[in-house]
């Protein structure tokens, strides 16, 4: 049972104020990821759960024992780092046997443990190779391996597929996935990559200057992003956003701006009218790419909009369409067989069910 | 129309005959070597032959003198002072080495660390280094000297002496105290260049090797150290060399004495060459500093490859 909570964790860098109030709890056997922008504390809240960090202020418990004051050493932890941080001077075998040298493992243990990580990982015939004999992809499996034996309470990770080249990426984070599923230990994650984010993690926490600004599983992030933030930085290409006025017309809740106008569907309509203060207020209107579809004659035109492509990316598995509409510019991800070109007017459908709003000043979800 | 190049036209002119010969790169490597290979002739290839020639005559000042074979070996070989600087030149070597290679590498992993005014520390670290031998030197002696040092006043006022040491009068006090001049005179050149051999060693691994276990003297001896030793090989081959064949620090100080208790193979070839005008026998004992200095090259430079072929 490994736990990790944090409790109003905060972190000084001379006097910047990089990590703050960060309160957290990650379960047992738990693969937690931190995401977000370089710089928003991601990096920095793992480090000082791995104790490579003086905690500022706050406290970090692992197993409900108070880990403030305790040395990385005795933490009972496994990194991954970045650049893999393999010992150069030492062969593969060397590299994962150090820490439990350290800790005085028995010879035969050692053996033991190094040959069953490395059939995991598949780098049985690598253990007599120095690491910079290896390719960055085994390295990574050589600091995998380094991580495994020691058969820690909880595994940290700092980005440790930013490295690899795109196709390896896709394929170690499979690999990453099934090996959490294989040992089953707690694992921190940290990346800022989404996609990685979405892909491994059980929950996922978003950070931006140094605020946890929403904890949940990757679909509920998906789904029902807390703020703007985490809105647009979560999915593929980036949500749409456009400054709107929404008013009752009628009964009927509209958010309007210049060449769009569209009916809110019953439930956001309902959240939007809670907000509503007099005839015209302002808020943003988000909606995904993949939301927006061609317009056909099932689709109401409450919910479409006329748009002009400025820019087709034909992908084979969709088309991404950059238009603008009114002022605004809109990114499609349409049905990869609908034939448009550049400066083509279409009208655009969107999925009712899938807008969000967003306030203005606070950028919180409606 | 078809355009076919021309081999050879460049802006449409032929080449001259001895041009077109540079184009083999046999040639052209000949012809690019030629000017260092001159230089290093002349100054160095030419004098070290003709310091040969020298050590195999009996020439004097203002005497050309004649071949007389291995004689000149043969007188050093029963110099009792020859044995005695070939003694020092080994100990002084030896002991500011090791020295020079601890404090170094002490302050380097000092001035590694992260703290406020490091960039400053850093570049004043290197003043012994910087200041002329001659001068530092000389303000060394007078700290040495017997009636104003420095050293037996604030001895002697915190009342560990009685009476005025003379550091540079004393023979065994005298080569002590060149020591302890020459190692403040070189830590700077270990420290700057290992702090940079330091700063190649990524920071990840100590953090790796922390959390593995490793307390800090085993993240040292087991993770710094060897990812180290390649620069500090380097920096010793240099330093051993500069300090083998060191002569303004003991020219100045002690010129040898007293007694001829200080004398290094380049200050006692100095004093018999230039100062007694015996030319031959003093390129003699220059040059039986060769054969030792060769050797612990050649040891130095065979070390070096094994560890950066690891």
């Amino acid at each position: 049972m490994a736990e990790v909570t944090l409790t109003k964790l905060n972190k000084y860098f001379d006097t910047t104020h990089v990590v703050k109030d960060v309160d957290l709890q990650i379960r047992d056997k738990e693969f937690m990821v931190f995401v977000g922008p370089s710089g928003c504390g991601k990096t920095t809240t793992l480090r000082m759960i791995a104790g490579l960090e003086a905690v500022s202020s706050g406290d970090i418990r692992i197993e409900n024992t108070v880990v403030n004051q305790v040395p990385p050493m005795d933490r009972d932890i496994a990194m991954v780092f970045q650049n893999y941080a393999l010992y150069p001077h030492m062969s593969v075998a060397s590299n994962m046997a150090f820490g439990l040298k350290m800790r005085k493992f028995p010879r035969d243990q050692i053996q033991d443990r190094i040959k069953r990580a490395a059939a995991i990982l598949g780098i049985e015939n690598l253990l007599g190779r120095k690491p910079r004999q290896l390719s960055g992809g085994q390295r990574q499996r050589v600091a995998l391996g380094r991580a495994i034996v020691r058969d820690p309470k909880v595994f940290l990770f700092d980005e440790p597929l930013s490295n690899l080249d795109a196709k390896l990426r896709v394929q170690m984070r499979v690999e990453l996935k099934k090996l959490h599923e294989r040992l089953a230990v707690t694992s921190i994650y940290v990346t800022h990559d989404q996609v990685e984010a979405m892909t491994l993690g059980d929950r996922v926490v978003v950070m931006r200057d140094g605020v946890v600004q929403q904890v949940g599983e990757p679909l509920e992030l998906y789904n029902r992003p807390a703020n703007r933030f985490v809105a647009g930085f979560i999915g593929s290409p980036a949500m749409n956003f456009a400054d709107v006025t929404i008013s009752d017309q009628g009964g009927k809740v509209v958010a309007e701006a210049t060449g769009l106008k569209i009916v809110l569907p019953g439930e956001l309509a309902a959240r939007a009218r809670t907000h509503m203060n007099g005839a015209g207020t302002r808020a943003t209107l988000g909606i995904r790419p993949e939301d927006i579809h061609v317009a056909g004659a099932a689709d109401s035109p409450d919910h479409c909009l006329e748009a002009e492509v400025e820019v087709v990316e034909q992908l084979g598995s969709e088309i991404l369409l950059d238009t603008r509409v009114g002022q605004a510019l809109v990114v499609a991800s349409i049905d990869p067989n609908v034939r448009v070109r550049t400066h083509d007017k279409l009208k655009l459908a969107l999925n009712p069910e899938r807008l969000h709003l967003f306030d203005p000043e606070t950028e919180k979800a409606f | 129309m078809a355009v076919t190049a021309v081999p050879g036209m460049v802006g449409g002119r032929q080449p001259l005959p001895w041009m077109r010969k540079l184009e083999d790169e046999r040639w052209l490597a000949f012809t690019l070597l030629l000017p260092t290979a001159i230089l290093l002739g002349l100054f160095i290839a030419y004098p070290f032959v003709e310091g040969i020639f020298l050590a195999l005559s009996d020439a004097r000042v203002g005497d050309p003198g004649h071949f007389v074979g291995l004689k000149n070996f043969a007188k050093l070989w029963d110099d009792s002072i020859f044995w005695t600087s070939v003694w020092n030149t080994f100990w002084y070597t030896a002991v500011t080495t090791v020295f020079k290679l601890a404090l170094g590498l002490w302050l380097a992993m000092l001035l590694n660390r992260h703290f406020r005014g490091k960039a400053i520390v850093r570049a004043f670290i290197l003043l012994p280094f910087i200041i002329p031998t001659v001068l530092s030197t000389f303000a060394w002696k007078w700290m040495f000297d017997p009636t104003f040092s420095v050293i037996n006043w604030t001895l002697f006022n915190l009342g560990f002496i009685k009476a005025r040491i003379n550091w540079l009068g004393d023979p065994s006090l005298a080569m002590t105290s060149i020591i302890v001049v020459n190692i403040w005179r070189g830590v700077p050149f270990f420290a700057i260049s290992l702090l940079a051999g330091l700063q190649t060693i990524s920071p990840e691994l100590n953090e790796a090797a922390a959390i593995d276990g490793a307390r800090p003297w085993a993240r040292f001896w087991l993770i710094t150290w060897p990812l180290l030793l390649p620069v500090t090989m380097v920096v010793m081959l240099f330093s051993v060399i500069q300090t083998f064949a060191d002569f303004q620090l003991v020219y100045v100080m002690t010129g040898g004495g007293p007694a001829n208790a200080t004398h290094l193979f380049a200050t006692y070839a100095y004093q018999i060459g230039i100062g007694t005008g015996l030319l031959s026998q003093g390129a003699a004992v220059s040059l039986a500093m060769f054969p030792f200095l060769f050797l612990i090259v050649v040891i130095q430079l065979l070390y070096i490859r094994r560890v950066e072929v690891r």
